[in-house]
């Protein structure tokens, strides 16, 4: 009895932490967002953001916070939050944090159909985010197909994946190639990920795909912390693996499409945030929404550092990328010292 | 058997004549077959033709040298890390040789082909030591896909810093996209002639010590006691391997999956045996990369598409297709 009371108290504490943190994590976030709001070209006071944009109240700013500031700082806010939630799923699901979206070729599949939206049919907006959805989802499939052959390992679809997306690289560099100078120049941008001329009237859908998506894996993170223990286990524990795994990869895929159709494929945010979240709130915790929190403060930081702490200006993509890339080093050195799921 | 490895080493050959002759004839402006001859024996006379085709003549030559480097390149380094989807570009070399010369662009001023050479060889060292040694830490020593996670991931995060790099000096960004291209197309007489002695000894390594690896396949107590010394076979084909794709790499920009596909390719053709795939990888990486060329000038038309991306979307099948053949978790020796 006092053995279970142990554990059982050890998991209540360890579970608490996990709610506190979050909660920290989603404050930071907010925090942020307001910062990008504030400080710019023109520094905006604190109650004037908070009159403009909640009471309505008309500001001298107007321009400036409605028209340049609060699509960009929302568009990095959801995309971040979408591109948290679509990395953990993965990572969770494959039981490896390097199987990251961005490093198994699915997000490249949202880049070359909305390269060719952007560059052949010369569309923008949802008809893009459509597209690039039913990209991913199709590349995801493929990718999962060829890995199945013989016998299912993780392992053999991170391979399969690499694979897949330096092939779909090669095609969207073909693409850039035969498209006429001014456009290449708009995808070039998009492709290295970037917050620049983001309007409001990209982003009305959104919230409404962060919503339903980041729900379903929200109410399903249950079935996926089951997962994480392994096939078996989780077979054993009554889950049924195929529709699960469906529903789950389908959630993700969305996610993870329609932020990049938006903001275009911002490196290393769907690869670190589920590391990082779960690095805060400690192991075996539920923890997607800390994911999409930390991928939310990762972009809003790093569009913040890329605007403001440089001579030059970087686009966002390129400053996940710095930021990153040590963290992503550190990480493989880790994961292979500990020999865990590869 | 035998008489097999002889036919296939005449079609390979065949090949690469092909290739080169269509090297020399196909692109934007079409040159007739007899006129490709005709200035190939001096007598092509002074028009436009002969001028087109002699311009055409340099980044035939490196297409044929760096095809064979990059494919020996790649059988060496799948022999060597027992991985068979070992490759410059899936290990970040040349990223990494890339990331060098950057850097060498940016803080060292530097400007002369010679000097970009030695960047790109110190950066692929580097790199490659380093892919491997994370690769390799842990439980199971080195696996494939530890391997080619740790290339990816390093890979990426040193696109990132090149792209840093490069953003803020609009100069440097001009001369590197120049160098970037991955493509045999920028080749020049000085460039080929820089490069030749660096490909000549890697290339004379490579099959000096193939034998020696052959034997090493079959057990390391064997080979000692047949005569070899496997930690200095080891380490010559770590060189060869690395100086080969840097080479090239310092003279036509990132070319990837040449070396993953030829030796797979070879393997099939000519079975396990080093004595002869690594011979074959010249005349075979020669021909593939001198008809990626082309068919990026064809598809690219009127400019053109560059080589390395076309190898890419030839070879990443193969390495979708190794991935996909092996049973179960990718094993050390597996595959």
């Amino acid at each position: 009895m006092e053995y279970k009371d142990f554990y059982g108290s050890k998991y209540t504490r360890r579970k608490r932490r996990g709610v506190l943190i979050t909660i920290v994590l989603g404050f930071l976030l907010g925090i942020l967002a307001m910062m990008s709001l504030m400080f710019g070209s023109e520094t905006i006071t604190f109650p004037e953001v908070v009159a403009s944009i909640i009471f309505k109240k008309p500001s001298d700013n107007q321009f400036i916070l409605h028209t340049l500031r609060l699509p960009r700082m929302l568009a990095g806010l959801m995309s971040g939050m979408a591109f948290g939630f679509a990395g953990n799923t993965f990572q969770k699901m494959l039981r490896n944090p390097l199987a990251s979206p961005d490093v198994i070729g699915i997000t490249s599949g949202a880049s070359i159909s909305a390269v060719y939206g952007i560059l052949v049919l010369g569309y923008s907006g949802m008809r893009i985010s459509v597209m690039a959805m039913v990209m991913s989802l199709i590349v995801t499939l493929c990718i999962y197909l060829l890995s199945q052959g013989g016998s299912f390992s993780g392992g053999k679809l991170i391979l399969i994946g690499i694979g897949v997306q330096a092939m779909i690289q090669s095609a969207i560099s073909y693409l850039l190639l035969q498209a006429s100078q001014y456009d290449v120049a708009y995808a070039m941008r998009w492709l290295s990920g970037s917050l620049n001329g983001m309007r409001m009237a990209n982003l009305v859908w959104f919230p409404g795909v962060l919503l339903v998506f980041g729900g379903i894996v929200l109410l399903w993170e249950n079935k996926l912390l089951i997962m994480e223990l392994g096939e078996e286990k989780a077979i054993t524990l009554g889950l049924s693996m195929r529709s699960t795994q469906g529903i789950l990869i389908l959630s993700a895929v969305c996610l993870l499409a329609f932020g990049t159709a938006i903001t275009g494929p911002i490196a290393f945010v769907s690869f670190l945030s589920g590391p990082i979240a779960g690095k805060c709130t400690g192991k075996g915790v539920k923890n997607a929404l800390a994911s999409a929190f930390v991928g939310g403060i990762l972009v809003l930081l790093a569009d913040f550092m890329g605007q403001h702490a440089f001579d030059t200006r970087f686009p966002v993509g390129v400053m996940t990328g710095i930021i990153g890339a040590p963290y992503l080093l550190y990480l493989l050195i880790d994961l292979n010292k500990k020999g865990g799921a590869i | 058997m035998r008489k097999y490895h002889f036919l296939y080493m005449g079609l390979g050959i065949a090949m690469l004549c092909a290739g080169v002759l269509a090297s020399l004839a196909l692109g934007s402006r079409m040159i007739p077959l007899q006129e490709v001859v005709r200035t190939l024996f001096g007598d092509g006379g002074d028009g436009l033709a002969t001028a087109v085709v002699l311009e055409r003549i340099p980044r035939t030559v490196f297409g044929i040298l760096a095809g064979a480097s990059l494919g020996v390149s790649g059988a060496l380094m799948q022999a060597i890390t027992r991985n068979p989807i070992a490759d410059p570009s899936i290990l970040g070399i040349n990223t990494g040789a890339a990331l060098f010369v950057v850097f060498g662009m940016s803080f060292l001023q530097m400007s002369t082909l010679q000097s970009y050479i030695w960047m790109a060889l110190l950066g692929a060292f580097v790199t490659a030591i380093f892919v491997y040694s994370v690769g390799s830490i842990g439980a199971g020593g080195m696996t494939p896909i530890k391997l080619a996670l740790a290339g990816a991931a390093t890979s990426a995060a040193l696109s990132s810093i090149v792209s840093a790099l490069l953003l803020p000096r609009v100069e440097v960004m001009n001369a590197f996209r120049f160098w970037q291209v991955g493509s045999i197309g920028g080749a020049t007489w000085s460039a080929v002639t820089t490069v030749l002695p660096f490909l000549f000894v890697g290339l004379f390594i490579a099959l000096i010590i193939s034998p020696q690896l052959d034997l090493m396949s079959l057990g390391e107590e064997l080979a000692k006691g047949l005569g070899v010394h496997p930690g200095i076979v080891r380490v010559l084909g770590t060189l060869s391997a690395v100086t080969l794709c840097g080479a090239v790499t310092a003279v036509a920009g990132p070319i990837g999956f040449v070396g993953l596909m030829i030796p797979h390719v070879l393997k099939i053709l000519f079975g396990p045996q080093l004595k002869w795939v690594v011979p074959m990888s010249m005349v075979y990486g020669g021909a593939i990369l001198l008809f990626a060329d082309v068919i990026g000038r064809m598809l690219g038309s009127p400019s053109e598409l560059e080589s390395g991306i076309v190898t890419a979307f030839l070879g990443a099948p193969v390495l979708i297709y190794v991935a996909a053949r092996a049973k179960g978790g990718l094993s050390r020796h597996g595959v």
